[in-house]
């Protein structure tokens, strides 16, 4: 059991590091040159300002019309994200990981604060998880892999939250807690979860084509 | 399944001519787009297609999609006739391209895109409505979408003109006059159907002073083809238009009050006519822009006493508003026309289509109980007002809210904002008539 720990937190965590940065460059490298001969559109509108709001519309909560048409959907949404990003970077267990492999670490939240979000991080995936079965236009477009990668991302927080708490068979939790993190690390470059960072392009998109362009809002 | 609309050809599909379309597409956005929609379903409330609907999850703008384009990327192109026929229905059917979705999107995807590369893709098997493709013979025979002939247009021009004589002295509407400030463009259906659209266009150039002209070709704003799936046709439709302002020596092309012929000549005609980096050569002006300018500026003033009474509303249309950026002009010159204005709810931006932009009024009959199923929502808003006349500088947006006014009682008048001025504009004494 140990060894296998100490593969996952090894060799296993600098593949997972290394193919999610390495993915993501990548797929961003191909869709970059792709573009240069496809997508000359992105490039003849491009504006910062219309591009930065189109973004920053969707970046703060509440801030565009869809997300007020859905109010507790896009509240949801928003703490679902904050929660995502926030509690594995800011979690104290981790940073004094990083601080023992590399002497670095950022600031980090009292475990207390970590713990009340991860259960509202949780509530919000049962939240959207419902949401996508309950609501029929959501349902219709809604795949197995849909619901796949919604449970992946539980995955990690579910047996954080456990290991943390010291409920069940602690070895096999935190093993899971650092395989389900790493398998989703290394998912993210190549599903759609890639919205990580295609978002920020989709939306500059949109942007300066409304913007850019015809001088349009587009949020 | 439109059964009655026989040309679809029933000839085997061309899979190789599917695939050359696909791959031509197949740029960084489409892949983008096709992988990282995240089925959130919040663009499905923001189509008037699916409210109408009763909010059929079948009728939201990513299902939609999905099930066109990203099949056929997804088949690589191997798709049969059946399944033309299906995306038919919903490329023609339940989308207007009006492209409020993307705005909804929180990845901004623009579905509106998708749905016209799909379209075609269609188009290049013969599958597209029927109402389209008779117009696509007109413009590749005579230059415009109705088949008016050169002399046909200019005489009506010359009868416009002296028609107007009586009323405002020395009025002309000139043709090919080289070195004119705006070229002046319009709909078809002005020449053919309303031509006191071009003598109420004149009246008000005249009074204001303007330095105009009228091309004796290239004078149909309107690209029937962008919305048939006819690039190349679409682009030649365009170009000819920029082609003969260019050579007048034309400073700007001035656009009728028409939505989709703006959307064309400012935004997606240079890319359909080759201009690489996406402008068109030459300035294109809506008549929201130009007729909002001559009241601010008093080249035309309002008489205060024919200012209406009645409640106003005004439609956007989406490619005027949401997809031209020119949302405020319009209530701008309402502000002079008129004394009680409301606005519907949602409006500018965020205005739902009327339910027939898209190419769907002119794709006829076949499609007539769809329109007025899908006006609904207009309808809805419309009423919501109060409003007694419905002000619209779109030929399309007129002529559905027209249809919308008979099946839902809605018991208002339709008006272009020309017809507004003219009936309220004073004509200065040196053009008064002796």
């Amino acid at each position: 059991m140990y060894k296998f720990y100490e593969i996952l937190t090894g060799p296993g965590l600098w593949i997972a590091f290394i193919v999610f940065i390495g993915g993501l460059i990548l797929r961003l490298t191909y869709l970059f040159a792709l573009s240069r001969e496809k997508d000359k559109v992105f490039y003849n509108h491009m504006s910062l300002s219309w591009g930065l709001r189109s973004i920053g519309h969707w970046l703060i909560p509440l801030g565009s019309a869809s997300m007020r048409n859905q109010p507790v959907f896009g509240l949801v949404f928003y703490v679902f994200h904050i929660c995502l990003l926030g509690v594995p970077i800011f979690l104290c267990a981790h940073n004094v990981l990083w601080d023992e492999a590399f002497g670095i670490s950022l600031w980090s939240m009292p475990d207390k604060w970590a713990d009340v979000l991860t259960v509202v991080f949780m509530g919000t995936v049962v939240f959207l998880f419902i949401r996508r079965l309950a609501r029929p236009e959501v349902r219709i477009l809604t795949s197995f892999w849909d619901y796949f990668l919604l449970v992946l991302t539980l995955l990690p927080f579910l047996t954080g939250f456990l290991a943390y708490h010291q409920w069940g068979p602690y070895e096999i939790v935190l093993i899971l807690h650092i395989f389900s993190a790493e398998i989703l690390l290394i998912v993210i470059p190549f599903s759609k979860l890639g919205h990580v960072i295609l978002f920020f392009f989709t939306r500059a998109f949109i942007g300066f084509e409304m913007g850019g362009r015809r001088k349009a809002r587009a949020w | 399944m439109p059964e009655n609309s026989n040309h679809i050809s029933e000839q085997p599909v061309n899979v190789e001519k599917i695939k050359q379309i696909l791959d031509v597409n197949n740029g960084a956005r489409v892949r983008t787009w096709l992988n990282i929609c995240a089925s959130c379903g919040l663009c499905a409330e923001s189509c008037f297609f699916y409210l109408a609907k009763d909010k059929d999850p079948k009728v939201s703008p990513a299902y939609k999609f999905k099930t066109t384009l990203g099949e056929m990327y997804k088949k690589k192109g191997n798709v049969d006739r059946e399944f033309l026929k299906k995306c038919y229905d919903i490329l023609w059917g339940e989308c207007t391209t009006c492209k409020r979705c993307s705005m909804y999107c929180p990845f901004g995807i623009d579905i509106a895109t998708m749905i016209s590369t799909a379209r075609t893709v269609c188009w290049s098997q013969g599958v597209f409505p029927e109402g389209l493709a008779r117009t696509l013979t007109n413009y590749r025979e005579t230059g415009n979408q109705m088949g008016t002939s050169k002399e046909d247009f200019i005489e009506t021009c010359e009868w416009m003109a002296e028609e107007f004589e009586d009323e405002i002295k020395g009025i002309t509407i000139p043709i090919d006059r080289p070195g004119a400030k705006y070229m002046y463009t319009v709909n078809p259906r002005e020449p053919v159907y309303y031509p006191q659209d071009l003598g109420m266009a004149a009246q008000i150039f005249t009074v204001a002073g303007e330095d105009w002209t009228m091309p004796s070709s290239g004078w149909d704003c309107t690209n029937l083809p962008m919305f048939a799936g006819d690039r190349a046709l679409a682009g030649e439709v365009v170009r000819r238009m920029y082609d003969k302002a260019l050579e007048l020596g034309a400073e700007k092309i001035l656009i009728t009050e028409c939505g989709h012929a703006y959307r064309s000549a400012a935004f997606e005609g240079p890319y359909l006519a080759g201009y690489p980096d996406g402008k068109p050569p030459i300035e294109i002006v809506h008549s929201v822009q130009l007729l909002y300018q001559y009241l601010r500026d008093g080249r035309i003033s309002i008489d205060p006493d024919k200012r209406i009474e009645e409640p106003v509303t005004y439609q956007d249309p989406c490619n005027v508003s949401r997809n031209g950026g020119l949302w405020e002009e319009g209530r701008k010159i309402i502000e002079y026309l008129a004394k009680d204005f409301r606005d519907m709810s949602p409006n500018r931006e965020h205005n739902h289509c009327c339910g027939g932009g898209g190419g769907f009024i002119p794709m006829g009959s076949e499609f007539k109980s769809r329109r007025m199923v899908s006006g609904k929502i207009k309808a809805e808003q419309i009423k919501a007002t109060g409003a007694k006349i419905v002000i619209t500088p779109c030929h399309n947006c007129f002529d559905q809210i027209t249809d919308l006014n008979e099946e839902y009682d809605l018991g208002v008048k339709v008006s272009s904002l020309k017809e507004i001025i003219c009936e309220q504009m004073i004509i200065p004494d040196h053009l008064k008539p002796e």
